[in-house]
């Protein structure tokens, strides 16, 4: 038996197969994703540039690398993509950070 | 300015692919790599359903690649051509025989490649006798030509003068993916070459000198949806250079010659073939530009395409050279086709015009 390992990049190319288990609400993910993938009123590229800030969200190395090559297919370069990180990491630190008013609020509260 | 060289030629490397026949091999699974794909010709034939195999259209296309000569080396380049390859340009007396069969024969389109076509010192005449000819001009110009030295520099007038339409390739609208493949500095050189070009008349609305651009993918992957490319490219050339041009064509990259040693150095060439194969689209067989093409090198020799040109397969038949052009035998031959050709027919299909199926 081959090493036990998580995240193995080749199961990537298995997801297809999740549909084996629960046919019709995996055809329905499937044929959903599609349409939200497609061009419409974002273009492609700027969708998979979406899929690529989340994935980095989420923390998906699947999504991660699918979206690296998706963007750069549809087109994007090096900064967009990197851009696009930022902005995923921006939201989360941010997220976070507007927490504090609660803290600062709290502590004034407790506080002469 | 100026540019740096991204690499060099297989020949002079002495990499076992400057041998055609190798790089014949590698694709049929039996050097370098085992894996054997679906022959592409018993894809078309089911295609088709037409056991023969693939015919022409109409011959409407006359390409002729004038050398492998060029002032860039780039890493994807098919034609493996540089500034080392000074022998293989074609010839006064090879041109002299493209010039005769254009005049007997109705062929409207006269497509030339490289190369840097332009480094070949028939360049400027060839064209005008084909202009005398009455025939469309397309000119392959890979752009960087028209800086790299003062005595190029008039060549956006020269173009413009013989109405010649101008193809050139911008890998992206990014310095970083189109030097990464082209070679440091070329980005750059490539704007000021358009801006130029623009001067002229190029690429705008209202003229009718048209300039073309051809986006490859900088990398293993296949290209995205031509319209949308052409959409960001012409946004982001204006708001960045300010730089107009008219159609852009996205051509997926062939896995023959520099390209091929890419992949295989970098471990992907199975991956990228089983890309191409998983991808093959029968409605692009149709449009298939081997279908209205011939192809002519520096030497005289006749091919299907320019892709065939550069694994040495020569057209079927035994009248492959210029001097036994036929154009009724070539309009009933059958098509050399080869594992290379899934390239042509992935996704949207692929062409030196650009996407062949919606
Ligand atoms: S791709 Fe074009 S510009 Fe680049 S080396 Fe080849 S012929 Fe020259
Ligand atoms: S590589 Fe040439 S012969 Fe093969 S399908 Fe493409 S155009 Fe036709």
């Amino acid at each position: 038996m081959s090493e036990k390992k998580y995240f193995d990049p080749e199961d990537l190319k298995k997801f297809g197969s999740i549909t084996e288990w629960q046919k019709s609400m995996g055809d329905k993910f499937f044929a959903w994703y599609g349409e939200v993938m497609k061009e419409g009123a974002l273009t492609e590229r700027e969708k998979a540039l979406i899929a690529l800030a989340v994935a980095h969200t989420v923390q998906c190395p699947y999504c991660i690398d699918a979206y690296t090559s998706d963007s750069l297919a549809k087109g994007a370069d090096e900064e967009q993509m990197m851009e696009a990180v930022h902005v995923a990491a921006a939201i989360r630190a941010g997220s976070s950070l507007v927490f504090s008013t609660q803290m600062m609020n709290h502590a004034k509260n407790m506080t002469m | 300015m100026g540019i740096h060289q991204r690499t060099k030629s297989l020949a002079s490397r002495q990499n076992e692919l400057a041998d055609t026949f190798f790089q014949l091999k590698v694709l049929n699974g039996s050097a370098r790599s085992d894996k054997r794909f679906p022959a592409f010709s018993e894809m078309v034939k089911k295609t088709i359903e037409q056991q023969e195999g693939l015919k022409p259209s109409r011959i409407e296309i006359f390409q002729v690649n004038v050398g492998k000569l060029c002032n860039q080396s780039c890493a994807h380049c098919h034609v493996d051509a540089g500034p080392d390859r000074k022998e293989e340009n074609m010839s006064r007396e090879t041109f002299e025989l493209c010039l005769d069969i254009l005049s007997r024969y109705d062929i409207p389109t006269v497509d030339i490649t490289g190369g840097a076509p332009e480094m070949n010192p028939n360049f400027r005449w060839f064209v005008e006798e084909c202009r005398k000819l009455g025939k469309h001009i397309l000119n392959r110009c890979n752009l960087t030509i028209i800086m790299s030295n003062p005595k190029y520099r008039d060549l956006p007038h020269f173009f413009a003068q013989n109405n010649i339409e101008v193809i050139s390739s911008l890998p992206h609208y990014s310095a970083i993916r189109t030097d990464s493949q082209r070679g440091e500095g070329v980005f750059n050189d490539s704007i000021e070459a358009i801006r130029l070009l623009n001067e002229v008349g190029y690429g705008k609305e209202d003229s009718d000198l048209k300039l073309n651009l051809v986006y490859n993918p900088t990398g293993t992957f296949l290209p995205g949806n031509q319209s949308a490319l052409e959409a960001d490219f012409k946004k982001q050339l204006a708001r960045k250079y300010d730089v107009v041009f008219n159609d852009l064509y996205a051509i997926t990259n062939m896995p023959i010659s520099r390209f091929l040693d890419y992949l295989l150095e970098s471990g992907q060439y199975e991956s990228y073939m089983q890309s191409l194969v998983d991808a093959f689209n029968p409605g692009a067989v149709a449009g298939l530009m081997c279908r209205n093409t011939i192809s002519v090198s520096f030497d005289g020799y006749l091919y299907d395409c320019d892709f065939n040109q550069m694994l040495d397969l020569k057209i079927n038949g035994g009248k492959t050279h210029l001097k036994d052009f036929d154009l009724s035998e070539l309009e009933s031959r059958t098509i050399v086709l080869n594992q290379h050709c899934y390239g042509c027919t992935a996704g949207a299909g692929s062409s030196c015009g650009g996407q062949v199926a919606n």
